[in-house]
């Protein structure tokens, strides 16, 4: 398959976060979780290409209302992997968070040709539920996720 | 104050303070539940779920218990089950692409009879017709099947397929009284389909959702149709003019800004006339019928479950007697009393 960026921008990774950490699940912590997620395409991770970023993670961390919503920038207009890119970031969040965490995952407005029609997918539990019993594809995501412990 | 008459009919005025009193909680499902349903007599519960089983729930000294865990006909998740109009059989529908009925008529148990195969990819519900002579399912294939059953009921064989929808349809469900079939869809509409000579055809679209449309119930007259969706919003559709199957349906109502989330589950109580909403905010809603026909909210039933509600049903004898069930892995049984304690029943 040929790339279809071939020379994509390369982003400086944020250094380790140091020091005590009050909320683990604050913005920086739940995007320490999706930056290393490795691109489908590029052997580089979607914080390097830009795709997620700590601004672009929002999180409501009340007991009764725990909420994250994470935009996603993909790399050009019609990236034809920005559904595999959303689903990777949802497994991971639904593999690391507390299960009171409702996650929702959309494009950066105005960054894909088919922003409104993925958003709605990976919006819709039954699919995403029926889409991560494909075995061929959570073989794809985990190997998005296999990350690095930062 | 709520008064009941024979039939165990209740009618709740919209003014009284209701609220859910929690029964009983039913573990044994091993991931998600998707789906809870009553038998038509109200005696029997089925659920099933991500974890390839149907269970069977009935009374034991006064408490629900699992009877029977339906397995072995599913290779991935069971996304519904439904009950036969004379409760005899039970249809469970797959990811796998197929539905399965289970018959119980012979020993009392029951036990896989057919297995239906035709759709493309995963079937997500499946209702029979009122008289249970026709079977409804659909699926991410976009398309709905009619089936009809052979004379003994033994076999069933596809006399339709229906596909209007430009997306997965997510329900299918008969009129009461009329041979009107409904579905819901991915796409944002409703469409209403009936038979012309012998073809099954699109009657009529409903839109206005402005996203997917996740479940469909009718009152008990079948002169109204309540839909909810995506778009954290429920509309009732009414019947305009006389009761026949190519009348005309048109929005009376639509009730936004009570659910903050997505709605997935509705359904309108026969008996009592109250409308139940699962959402995805743990929330189960409870609304009444008002003086001017309008719903007014009279429950909200916060941290309901752990995680999102999937399904609410009422049970069909039992008036306030309402069956939930959540990604927590729990089905939870719930009564609706008075807010000052008081059993209506």
């Amino acid at each position: 398959m040929s790339l279809e960026n071939i020379n994509p921008t390369v982003c400086p990774k944020l250094p380790p976060r140091e020091g005590k950490v009050d909320d683990p699940f604050d913005s920086r912590g739940i995007f320490d979780l999706i930056r290393c997620i490795n691109d489908p395409e590029h052997p580089l991770t979607l914080e390097e290409l830009s795709v997620v970023s700590e601004s672009q993670v929002l999180v409501s961390n009340e007991m009764s209302n725990s909420s994250v919503h994470v935009y996603f920038t993909p790399t050009i207009p019609g990236c034809s992997m920005a559904t595999l890119i959303g689903l990777s970031i949802k497994v991971q969040l639904l593999r690391n968070l507390p299960s009171r965490f409702k996650c929702c995952i959309e494009i950066t407005p105005g960054t894909h040709n088919s922003e409104q029609a993925i958003n709605k997918q990976l919006a819709d539990k039954e699919r995403i539920a029926a889409a991560l019993e494909n075995p061929h594809l959570m073989l794809v995501i985990d190997q998005c996720l296999d990350v690095e412990i930062v | 104050m709520a008064t009941a008459s024979a039939g165990e009919s209740i009618q709740f005025s919209s003014t009284q303070t209701l609220k859910l009193q929690h029964e009983q909680t039913l573990l044994g499902h091993e991931d998600r539940v998707w789906c809870v349903v009553w038998s038509p007599k109200g005696n029997i519960l089925a659920s099933c779920g991500a974890d390839k089983t149907v269970r069977i729930w009935a009374k034991e000294d006064g408490k629900m218990v699992c009877r029977n865990v339906l397995s072995g006909e599913h290779n991935r998740t069971i996304r519904s089950v439904s009950f036969s109009p004379c409760g005899n059989l039970l249809i469970s529908c797959s990811f796998d692409g197929t539905c399965c009925i289970w018959d119980r008529s012979k020993s009392g148990e029951f036990e896989s009879m057919i297995t239906l195969e035709g759709h493309e990819n995963e079937v997500k519900w499946a209702r029979w017709s009122a008289c249970g002579e026709y079977l409804a399912t659909c699926s991410r294939d976009k398309s709905v099947w009619v089936w009809e059953a052979s004379e003994d009921g033994s076999e069933y064989e596809c006399s339709g397929i229906l596909t209007h929808h430009s997306q997965d349809v997510k329900q299918v469900l008969w009129h009461p009284s009329m041979e009107l079939l409904v579905s819901a869809s991915y796409d944002n509409k409703i469409n209403l389909y009936c038979q012309d000579d012998d073809d099954w055809t699109l009657h009529q679209s409903l839109t206005g959702h402005d996203n997917t449309v996740w479940a469909i119930s009718f009152n008990a007259t079948g002169r109204r149709l309540i839909s909810c969706s995506a778009d954290q919003s429920l509309k009732v559709w009414e019947l305009d003019g006389p009761m026949k199957k190519t009348g005309v349906w048109k929005c009376m109502l639509t009730v936004s800004g009570d659910h903050p989330r997505v709605i997935y589950s509705v359904d309108w109580c026969k008996n009592s006339g109250m409308v139940a909403t699962g959402c995805e905010d743990d929330v189960i809603r409870v609304y009444t019928l008002d003086d001017t026909d309008g719903l007014s909210l009279s429950v909200v039933h916060a941290q309901a479950h752990e995680k999102d509600v999937n399904c609410v049903s009422w049970n069909p004898k039992q008036a306030g007697v309402l069956a939930s069930c959540s990604d927590d892995r729990t089905i939870r049984l719930w009564q609706v009393v008075a807010a000052t304690e008081t059993k209506l029943i």
